[in-house]
């Protein structure tokens, strides 16, 4: 047996190069005769192009071109899109406005590309993007989410107050009749704070245009190759699919923000056959903050209607969601199919409803960032039940127990489309109770009020739902795509593996917990795989990697790969074993005869497959088996967070002084990488609550574009966090009974740090909980008790 | 960054000549500010002239009762060099808040004086102790110095070469971080000096400022409930997204009362 199979810790085989710098990252990329890409970036939120010049630009040294809307409209090129139709209650479809590669007599943001310069180095592509010029015609800008649709601002053509779509979902006639009926209604106004991914590795392209072959490469920061060549075959239309490959070597980093298909990326491609030069562009930390697509930016309102003993009757809500100024690649199924499904949490709530206005605005595309719509519903849900439990004088964890779907009700059927195969909430909050020390917390409480600080515990029950699937489904809600995956099992003659995925790792730890699966399912060394991703000329197609799906959907193609080595490798084993198929069992890495000790290694079977010297007539050579997997549902990790702080009263200063995280996964291939993406995940939830803040003033001017203003959490702000992962409830519709969990720890840890905010200082305050914002907030509360 | 010459002179006198022969140069100490600045095209020197060759400008020396720093000694060394621990203790713990540890192995003291950021911790340490900076022509007493908003009182072509700090009776630096920038949002020195009590508050306006009231109450009880009555006007202070001038001013005293139960 395998001793690096799946369960063990394994340190990660990639970890290598990425700590000793040989990672290869598109940047590292260097192709003969390449030259440089600089965009010039609107410096206005909202303004007609009335002209540009470019002929100061073009005389300059080096200049090989200088591009702009005009040629991308001239060479008849299409746009970015939006790949999931919403429709709304009026049954309407989704209003978007076109997103041209380079815009096109009007920008609509600060950061928006208006033209390109293409030289021979970096620095004489700076130097002549400062020498065109651009006249605008500057028109009044619309930037809050809760002020765009009064505004009489028009960001699109006939677009009217910027409303891209009005959704619901849930029933509202059956959810208003609870509210008449109700003992007590909670009702919480919240903003879900905008935020920037800030992946280690800004966005980054090559295009190279192969005058020979009449073939293009495009070397990207992806998290989904293919559906990258995807919408730039079909959609943009640079170049047909088959004369495309889309490469995403090492990625440090996405977060979401590298699944959507970028104008530069197509830009890069489109000019290297204009100048029949590779084009490279590599964004620096400045167009990062500006370009790539923000996270979360929902106002919301939301009510629980409650009988006499807290429990849930019904959930009312109304979200605005800021799509900023275009539609990116999936940003309108963020607010709706991945976040509004999802308010049902971990409760038996009987009847949901939810409508949601979705807005442009003058600012940044907003879309997936990790988690993406579910963070924005547990932080709804989770501070609404807190508050309830305020109300009712319930204890936090009571009126989530009380309101807990019980274990025997799975497979359980929410008001809000989903049905959750699994689960059992008790034991997380049991077991996150006894870590956290609950019943030792009024002490902890009187110690911190000796020392003159305000301590405070805050819950935070969430669930969520990874692997998005199955096709059939989505692609009755308006996905334009399938979300099933693919995977490769290809031996060669010393018995080596390579695995190929359509899903991509940038910093997941595919390569180890792949090569952990291969080893435990075929009984080889886990040292003999090789697991290659990223490469549309290499690999099987494949969807990516994002909302947590690469194991429970990516998984679970490469066990079903397997599963057909074993099936012809007993076909091998029989015909070398003189047994009938039915006889052999295989176990370990070998082939045996049952009730027998004859046997062959995995080893002597693929030898056998390609040196087919003594082989069964008929049956092809070889040993390379794909398979492709649709799921037949999402699958629902969950958990409970508990969060305890102090806050300094003098100054405001919130410390979390232990954040306690329990998880159910379902089974689990390596804890260490597990735990791993717990702690980044909470990294990024605490950021959102206490440090993270995207800014824009009144004008559109993106006011948090750099460290020195945008608080990226670093290490000596969070604390030592407890990571437990349950025994779980494995997953009942994929074979390896795994959930996912990548983007659990930003899911859950933004409520649980706000309310416990909330428990030491009385009051509600908005994310993130800055040191001003809690002084002032205790300042108000003082006030009010001096005035009593 | 866009091109220029390089000019790396072995002493003061070269420095100085260099910079009269090339109006549009600019000096280069650590790096920390001035590069950042010049990748992201904010400045186009003609030339650059690095003052990292040059010996006299580096250095830490107690001379009698003060301590004498080169313009080019690093925040580093500063915070670990030991005759200013045991001189002026404040003034390493001062260096050792500055930035982060690759921060402080290359940014000086002469770059961030002579940089004047309003957030920078040094200029509360020059004014809250009363040094007096040492150019290649002259001697300006630290409050002088500091004139306003990234401004002061260096002439065109001078430069900084050192920075001459007395030993207090007593002094401590407490700081209040932007939780971004990591830059003092309020950062207060406070010291008892043979020349009576210093209150020197950084982060908070345009520019390093003292706060007379402070100095006055403290001067008869040298201790934080001496100034737990008086509160500091909000009207002059920066305001950002991560402090209203109002909260800075309340964190002024906030800050001030933790500098001084430091001293205890
Ligand atoms: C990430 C980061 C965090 C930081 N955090 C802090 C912080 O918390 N607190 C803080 O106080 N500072 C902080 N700094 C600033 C840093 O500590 C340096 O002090 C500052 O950048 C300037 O010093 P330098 O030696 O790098 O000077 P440079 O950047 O080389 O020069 C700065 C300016 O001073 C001029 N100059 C340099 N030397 C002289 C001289 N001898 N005479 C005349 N003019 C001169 C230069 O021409 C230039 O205009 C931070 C910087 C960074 C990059």
């Amino acid at each position: 047996m395998a001793t690096n199979g799946i369960g063990s810790s394994v340190k990660r085989k990639e970890d290598l190069r990425f700590i000793t710098g040989s990672g290869r990252y598109t940047d590292d990329i260097q192709l003969p005769h390449q030259a440089y890409a600089c965009f010039v970036r609107s410096p206005h939120a909202h303004a007609t192009i009335n002209s540009i010049d470019r002929s100061a630009a073009e005389a300059m040294p080096g200049v090989l071109g200088v591009f702009t809307g005009e040629e991308v409209a001239a060479d008849g090129l299409g746009g970015l899109i939006c790949g999931w139709m919403v429709k709304s209650k009026d049954g309407s479809p989704m209003k978007a406005g076109p997103h041209p590669i380079l815009a096109h007599r009007k920008v609509r943001y600060v950061g928006d590309h208006v033209a390109v310069v293409v030289a021979e180095t970096l620095q004489q592509a700076r130097d002549a993007a400062e020498a065109v010029e651009v006249e605008y015609g500057v028109l009044p800008a619309a930037v809050d989410v809760a002020k765009t649709h009064d505004s009489g601002v028009d960001i699109h053509d006939d677009i009217p107050n910027n409303l891209v779509y009005d959704w619901e979902i849930g029933d509202k006639v059956a959810t208003d009749a609870a509210f008449a009926q109700a003992k007590h209604v909670t009702r919480v106004e919240l903003i879900n704070n905008r935020l920037v991914p800030n992946a280690m590795e800004p966005r980054a392209a090559l295009g190279h245009y192969d005058t020979g072959m009449d073939a293009y490469t495009l070397y990207t920061t992806s998290q989904n190759p293919h559906v990258a060549r995807l919408v730039i075959s079909a959609f943009v239309g640079i170049a047909p699919e088959h004369k495309l490959t889309v490469i995403a070597p090492d990625v440090g980093g996405g977060f979401g923000s590298k699944i959507f298909i970028y104008a530069e990326e197509c830009v890069c491609l489109w000019a290297s056959k204009k100048v029949r030069r590779p084009v490279k562009w590599t964004a620096d930390r400045t167009e990062a903050f500006l370009s790539d697509a923000h996270g979360r930016d929902h106002v919301s309102v939301a009510e629980m209607a409650m009988d006499e003993n807290g429990q849930f009757l019904a959930l009312r809500v109304n979200t605005k969601a800021n799509m900023g100024a275009y539609l990116s690649t999936f940003s309108s199924c963020i607010p709706t199919y991945l976040y509004a499904t999802l308010l049902a949490g971990q409760y038996k709530t009987p009847a949901i409803y939810c409508d949601v206005q979705a807005y442009y605005t003058n600012t940044a595309p907003v879309d997936a960032y990790r988690g993406a719509g579910r963070p924005e519903a547990t932080y709804l849900v989770e501070t609404l039940v807190e508050e309830c439990a305020k109300d009712m004088k319930l204890d936090p964890a009571e009126i989530r127990r009380r309101n807990f779907i019980p274990k025997d009700a799975f497979p359980y059927q929410t008001p809000v489309a989903l049905q959750y195969d699994t689960g059992d909430y008790e034991p997380c909050l049991d077991k996150a109770l006894e870590l956290a020390d609950y019943a030792g917390f009024p002490e902890r409480r009187r110690q911190s009020e000796a020392k003159g600080k305000l301590r405070g515990i805050g819950f935070s029950a969430y669930i969520e739902a990874c692997g998005i699937a199955p096709s059939a489904v989505i692609g009755s809600l308006g996905a334009g795509v399938g979300l099933w995956e693919s995977a490769k099992v290809r031996f060669s003659h010393t018995g080596k593996v390579q695995v190929l995925t359509g899903t991509h790792s940038h910093g997941q730890g595919h390569e180890t917990t792949f090569a952990q699966l291969v080893a435990s399912k075929l009984g080889v060394a886990y040292e003999d795989v090789d697991v290659i991703h990223g490469d549309t000329s290499k690999t099987t197609v494949g969807m990516g990697t994002y909302g947590s799906r690469s194991l429970a959907v990516g998984g679970e193609a490469l066990v079903k790969a397997c599963d057909k080595v074993i099936a012809k490798g007993k076909k091998i084993a029989a015909h070398l074993l003189e047994a009938s198929e039915q006889d052999i069992v295989f176990q370990d890495g070998n082939f045996s005869v049952a009730g027998t000790d004859r046997s062959k290694s995995i080893g002597e079977i693929v030898f056998a497959a390609l040196v087919p010297h003594n082989y069964p007539p008929g049956l092809e050579p070889g040993m390379e088996e794909t398979a492709y997997y649709d799921p037949a549902n999402f699958t629902y990790p969950s958990g409970v967070y508990i969060c305890e702080l102090e806050v300094d009263p003098d100054s405001g200063v919130v410390e979390i002084q232990k954040f306690t995280a329990v998880d159910d996964f379902g089974n689990v291939i390596n804890p260490m990488i597990v735990e791993g993406q717990v702690h980044g995940g909470l990294a990024q939830g605490i950021g959102q609550a206490l440090l993270e803040n995207a800014v824009y003033d009144e004008s559109g001017q993106l006011i948090s574009a750099s460290y020195m203003d945008y608080t990226m959490p670093r290490a000596d702000d969070l604390p030592s966090f407890v990571v437990h992962t349950t025994a779980g409830t494995a997953c009942t519709h994929n074979s390896l009974g795994v959930k996912g969990c990548g983007e659990a720890g930003a899911i859950g840890s933004p409520p649980a740090v706000m309310n416990a905010v909330a428990d030491a200082i009385g009051t509600r305050i908005s994310m993130p909980a800055t040191p001003e914002k809690v002084w002032r907030a205790l300042q108000k509360t003082q006030l009010a008790q001096a005035a009593e | 960054m866009y091109a220029f010459g390089y000019h790396r002179p072995g002493s003061v006198a070269d420095a100085v000549k260099l910079l009269a022969d090339h109006p549009d140069a600019k000096l280069l100490a650590g790096g920390q500010t001035f590069i950042p600045t010049l990748k992201q095209r904010l400045a186009q020197p003609s030339d650059v002239i690095d003052l990292g060759g040059i010996a006299e400008l580096r250095g830490i020396r107690a001379e009698g009762d003060n301590v004498v720093i080169g313009a080019m000694v690093k925040h580093g060394e500063v915070m670990r060099d030991a005759t200013v621990k045991s001189m002026i203790p404040a003034l390493a713990d001062m260096a050792g808040v500055i930035g982060d540890t690759q921060v402080r192995n290359r940014g000086t003291l002469g770059g961030s004086i002579s940089n004047n950021d309003p957030a920078a911790d040094y200029p509360g340490a020059v004014v809250g102790l009363g040094a007096t900076v040492i150019t290649d022509r002259r001697q300006i007493a630290g409050e002088d110095f500091f004139t306003g908003l990234f401004e002061t009182a260096l002439e065109e072509g001078e430069i900084v070469t050192a920075v001459s700090f007395p030993k207090p009776v007593a002094a401590a630096y407490e700081k209040f971080r932007n939780p971004a920038s990591r830059y003092a949002m309020v950062g207060v020195f406070v010291a008892k000096t043979a020349g009576g009590v210093r209150v020197a508050v950084t982060g908070a306006g345009p520019c390093v400022f003292r706060l007379p009231e402070f100095e006055q109450a403290l001067s008869t009880n040298f201790a934080a409930d001496a100034i737990q009555h008086l509160n500091v006007d909000a009207s002059g202070l920066n305001a950002d997204i991560h402090a209203s001038a109002e909260y800075r001013a309340h964190l002024i005293k906030v800050v001030a009362k933790r500098a001084l139960a430091k001293i205890g």
